[in-house]
């Protein structure tokens, strides 16, 4: 719950012309920069800030990809493992449910948030945000739902998921013939379409759209 | 590049919101409450809180996890009805007998090597901050940026187990067993990642900003 902004716990915001160093809080007047460009602080080397062109339709366009992706790579099964005219499938889910059934629910915790609910919430946040900008319409509740996004960053661990799925293939291979599903391939496409939408977004002119209503 | 002012923004009295980086004077509050971002509205400090005690202790904790993660087995293979637990590092020993070179490598790296590393270098971040050190801010600022991305690396082996146990479940044949090493291993990269979190890489310069208080 959000308390009232002319309460007196909110400070007066200082003008956007200063910007200060997130690693070493060193203080910079701010200047327009070029497309393209990047401020960075000259006594640790941090990223100040960036122009990026056309940064919301760019990113909202990644980010719906990295939707798609994300239902392929949780529909289709990762791996197909055939043994002795036995065959079993695994997908993101089963791998949860399978550590679920076993009793270590904590661990199925750690690989179900990392896996799948991170990356799928911060994928929707997203769109929840910049698909109203683009039509110049400003969602409720944007301020927080934007900040969520930077929380969850680090806890969506997709690449990491798709080393730990192809060290778990090349141990199998030896004793079984191990298939890779379509999940495989939409997972690999997933994580470039993730780190994409990360390069192409530009908090700051997402801020920027927030000011013009103070 | 952008012009310097010869200020850090907290001695301004200016608070850097940590989700939209907007900068805010902080005025002085009634104890207890706290003051928020005008344009977001999360919770303003002018430095992480309680961060030296924080990430103190959840390093510590990380220490003492780390035992249990090395020492009890990650997962166990039953087949043909007897059953070999594996450890982290069997595991490794595994692949290089089975003469996979690169993932024996790869594994080893970011299950052993790299929580090692995070660990001792969160220790040395906090060490020298606690003692208000001079040396070297720019390396010890580099160092956090490096421990705040490589850690999730670790989860690897986690999300590898989540694969092997929803494939090789062939009843008599073959299963496999998530082990509590598991458990303790990702609760090792859990914590250590809430403890680079809490980490404050501001103070590392804060030091420098009172050449007469050591």
């Amino acid at each position: 719950m959000m308390s009232d902004p002319h309460s007196p716990t909110f400070p007066p915001p200082v003008t956007d012309a200063l910007v200060a160093c997130h690693d070493c809080d060193l203080l910079y007047r701010k200047r327009p920069l070029r497309e393209g460009e990047k401020a960075r602080c000259v006594r640790c080397g941090a990223l100040l800030y960036t122009r990026k062109p056309n940064s919301i339709e760019r990113s909202l366009t990644l980010a719906l990809a990295a939707l798609i992706l994300f239902v392929l790579a949780n529909v289709y099964p990762l791996l197909d493992f055939q043994f002795q005219g036995r065959a079993q499938q695994s997908s993101v889910l089963s791998g949860v449910r399978e550590l679920y059934a076993q009793g270590m629910w904590a661990l199925a915790v750690v690989v179900f948030v990392a896996s799948i609910l991170a990356p799928l919430l911060k994928i929707l946040a997203l769109l929840y945000v910049l698909l109203p900008l683009h039509f110049g319409r400003r969602p409720w509740w944007m301020a927080q739902v934007f900040r969520w996004i930077e929380t969850l960053h680090p806890w969506a661990m997709t690449e990491v998921y798709l080393l730990g799925v192809l060290v778990a293939f090349v141990k199998l291979s030896d004793i079984a013939t191990i298939v890779p599903g379509v999940a495989l391939y939409s997972f690999a496409a997933l994580i470039v379409a993730m780190a994409a939408t990360d390069a192409a977004l530009e908090p700051e002119a997402i801020w920027e759209r927030l000011e013009t209503r103070r | 590049m952008n012009p310097a002012l010869p200020v850090t923004a907290a001695r301004a009295a200016l608070a850097r919101c940590h989700a939209c980086h907007l900068l805010s004077r902080m005025k002085p509050l009634a104890p207890g409450s706290h003051a928020h971002c005008p344009r977001c509205g999360a919770a303003l400090h002018l430095r992480k809180p309680d961060s030296l005690a924080r990430a103190w202790a959840l390093t510590l904790a990380a220490y003492i996890l780390y035992i249990p993660a090395n020492t009890l087995p990650i997962m166990t293979v039953v087949s043909m009805g007897h059953g070999e637990p594996d450890t982290i590092l069997s595991g490794v020993r595994v692949l290089i007998a089975g003469g996979l070179w690169p993932l024996a490598l790869l594994v080893f790296f970011a299950s052993v090597v790299v929580p090692v590393l995070k660990l001792l270098a969160l220790t040395c971040l906090l060490i020298s901050v606690q003692r208000k050190s001079r040396w070297r801010p720019r390396d010890r600022t580099v160092l956090y940026r490096i421990t705040e991305v490589v850690g999730r690396w670790s989860m690897i082996d986690v999300f590898m187990i989540s694969i092997l146990v929803a494939l090789v479940k062939l009843g008599a044949i073959a299963t496999i067993e998530p082990g509590a090493g598991a458990l303790a291993f990702a609760a090792v990269v859990v914590v250590t990642m809430f403890a680079a979190m809490s980490f404050d890489p501001r103070l590392i310069w804060d030091a420098l900003e009172n050449p007469d208080e050591r």
